[in-house]
């Protein structure tokens, strides 16, 4: 037994109903009553649980009202609580109090779901602008999504901070840089940054709703592409989903190969993260010098498996690629020059004063407040969490190779930055023994469509964090529900906490080094 | 800062020279790009890049175009932080039911001549978003667009020359 689902059965009872869907068995569900569902978070809190997705669902194509889903997450469990809401009132217990990450987490699901938490301190709305009609809620079935929408007269209620000398910088959507839109709104005295509210939603393109028309063959393109820069990652968690769904094996190349992919795509982003973030701090040598190793990771990648990022390389059941030993030659030639020279980069970062002067201290998210926000990924792992679904989940291969994962308790940029600087490392390691220990034979296998009322649920480690897919299949096997939780759901809230006391023009800074993802966020 | 200084030696100039395919269209646009620029962008044909509700991945394509390999800005092309200082807009889609004002608000602000280049699927039809409640489709439902680039996400050769290819046609 497991400790979240004894802490839940010891406190509910038999008010607490367990599903045998076929999940992986790392993930159990159950149902509690509507009027239970803030309860069993309190009760998973006090065993330690950090929350990793809410969720609502429409089920009434079941005959039933709408559905609303919690997912906690302790070392390698996750225990996905769930509660049933009438059609005629679709109210349930708002998590935030328990949960920060509920906060934005339940906004949502009011906005585009309609669905209301009880006892929530802020319902504006979240991704849905206050230009849409009211009761424009997309994710219902009951909704058109082939139409666009009319504009209606609304305004946004921003928070504010009053007194002399406090003043107000707005910023974006469009910024400075070639950068994704968001706006973001400041309080400052002189250059000391107050308040700072995040305002995301512009790059909302529906994809959860496009994933219930595309199909299940369909999906993993639209996977591979809810986040550009994390097309490997996204498309494998939609995939493994899938698997656990249909109970298809992949064989074990096809394994070996995704996780080739996976640690490729890790590196390249964090090569040209680290390029970013000293360019941010005025020291664009090693901006130069760092996107030259990124392209010259992304050429081989091209030449290998037919496209820069890999897009649309990782398919249910498998992959689409393959690699031949030429190829594997290529990438261990390939990794011996990207470690001497990122090692050299890497002494001229450490050795750079005014350098460290810029990240030390600088945008600190502490250690407790990165674990009351639940905070994933690198942005966790700089701030003292042991997080990383390689190890804590680990899918193959990760069950047979070890991964190192690096974690610092600074939690300011530096710390951010150098938790990359290890996980580079780490990953041409991987690389290298993946590559040793790479089994042959088929890089695919077979996927059957899913039955009727199934679910599936997988969590990857993309180069940002733990990605979480959970998928639903309708009363007639279609695609009722397809739930895609990026890092960045949760980690900008980070980025919100970690600013307030920095300096306004360390701002650029800051975000660099959080980096999260605009379209991954606003779906 | 000895470190620096033989990184620097070491590594060299690592700019490459453009395909054949690129210098024939520097070439059809005036002989030398540079020229074409100088003369009629006054020494730089500046950018404005506009995400209007990409997934990033042309982003990272359009970053790479900086990168010391294509250094676009031997040509003379940069990219600039304000609309108002725009030659042309770099724009990539589909364009969202919420990013739409702050297009057409871009769109209005940058000076002639204006130059519209779309890149990406997405920004030419949509792409894989299609037309929805949340997604207009392509650039060119809510501005005029000049050239196109097609890709998924294009590589940046491709831009470069869909760039080149507005400098051409607009002339």
């Amino acid at each position: 037994m497991s400790t979240l689902i004894d802490a839940l059965t010891a406190a509910l009872g038999t008010g607490a109903q367990f599903h045998k869907w076929q999940y992986p068995p790392s993930v159990v569900c159950c149902t509690v009553p509507r009027e239970k569902f803030a309860e069993a978070a309190r009760i998973v809190k006090k065993a330690y649980a950090l929350l990793a997705a809410e969720w609502a669902t429409d089920e009434t194509p079941f005959g039933g009202g709408y559905g609303v889903y919690a997912c906690y997450r302790w070392g390698g469990e996750y225990l996905i609580v769930r509660a049933e809401l009438p059609v005629e009132n679709p109210e349930f217990p708002s998590l935030t109090k328990r949960y920060l990450p509920a906060y934005r987490f339940e906004r949502q699901m009011h906005s585009l779901m309609g669905v209301a938490p009880a006892g929530h301190p802020d319902l504006r709305p979240w991704i849905k602008f206050e230009d849409w009609p009211q009761d424009a809620w997309p994710l219902r079935k009951s909704f058109d999504a082939s139409r666009p929408l009319p504009r209606v007269k609304g305004e946004y209620r921003w928070s504010r901070a009053e007194g002399e000398g406090v003043y107000e910088i707005p910023v974006g959507p469009v910024h400075a840089g070639i950068i994704e839109p968001g706006h973001f709104r400041f309080q400052a005295v002189g250059e000391h940054i107050i308040n700072l509210e995040e305002r995301l939603g512009y790059v909302h393109k529906g994809i959860e709703k496009r994933f219930e028309s595309l199909g299940w063959e369909g999906g993993f393109r639209l996977a591979g592409r809810v986040s550009g820069d994390t097309t490997v990652a996204h498309s494998l968690a939609y995939c493994r989903a899938l698997e656990s769904m249909t109970g298809c094996m992949p064989p074990d190349r096809a394994h070996w190969l995704r996780a080739l992919f996976l640690e490729r795509e890790r590196i390249a982003n964090h090569v040209g993260d680290i390029g970013a973030i000293c360019n941010d701090a005025a020291f664009a040598f090693m901006l130069y010098q760092m996107t030259r190793l990124k392209e010259m990771l992304l050429r081989t990648n091209r030449e290998l498996f037919g496209h820069r990022f890999m897009m649309d390389r990782v398919i249910p059941g498998g992959v689409a690629a393959d690699i031949d030993e030429k190829g594997r030659k290529a990438v261990l030639d390939e990794m011996t020059c990207l470690e001497r020279e990122f090692e050299r980069l890497v002494a001229v970062y450490d050795d750079n004063s005014s350098l460290e002067d810029r990240v030390r201290d600088t945008g600190a998210l502490p250690p407790e407040k990165a674990r009351e926000l639940c905070a994933v990924g690198i942005v966790a792992r700089a701030s003292g969490l042991n997080l990383d679904c390689r190890m804590q989940v680990p899918f193959p291969p990760y069950d047979r190779i070890e991964v190192k994962a690096p974690v610092l308790i600074s939690g300011d940029v530096h710390a951010r930055a150098w938790v990359r600087i290890e996980e580079v490392r780490e990953s041409i390691r991987l690389i290298r023994e993946m590559l040793a220990t790479l089994p042959g034979g088929p890089v695919a296998a077979p996927v059957a469509a899913p039955q009727a009322d199934r679910a599936g649920f997988a969590a990857v480690e993309g180069w940002r964090g733990e990605i979480i897919y959970w998928l639903q299949s309708g009363p007639g096997g279609e695609v009722n529900r397809c739930m895609v939780r990026d890092p960045s759901s949760i980690n900008w809230l980070g980025l919100e906490q970690a600013i307030p006391g920095n300096i306004v023009p360390d701002f650029p800074l800051c975000n660099k080094s959080f980096n999260q993802s605009y379209s991954g966020n606003d779906l | 800062m000895m470190r620096i200084l033989y990184q620097i030696l070491r590594t060299g100039i690592v700019t490459e020279a453009m395909p054949r395919e690129i210098n024939a269209r520097i070439e059809a646009a005036g002989g030398r790009l540079e020229e074409a620029v100088k003369r009629r962008f006054r020494k730089s044909l500046t950018i404005r890049q506009v995400d209007a509700g990409s997934c990033n991945g042309c982003e990272l394509e359009i970053h790479a175009l900086n990168n010391p390999l294509y250094n676009c800005e031997r040509y003379g092309i940069r990219f600039t932080a304000s609309p108002r200082f725009a030659d042309m807009l770099l724009v990539t889609g589909p364009v969202t039911h919420n990013m739409e004002r702050a297009l057409r608000r871009t769109y209005e602000a940058t000076p002639a001549p204006k130059l519209v280049v779309a890149v990406g699927d997405c920004a030419c039809n949509g792409g894989i978003f299609g037309e929805s409640y949340a997604s207009r489709g392509g650039i060119g439902k809510v501005i005029p667009v000049d050239v196109a680039v097609h890709g998924c996400p294009p590589d940046p050769f491709a831009i470069l020359s869909g760039i080149m290819k507005a400098i051409e046609e607009k002339r």
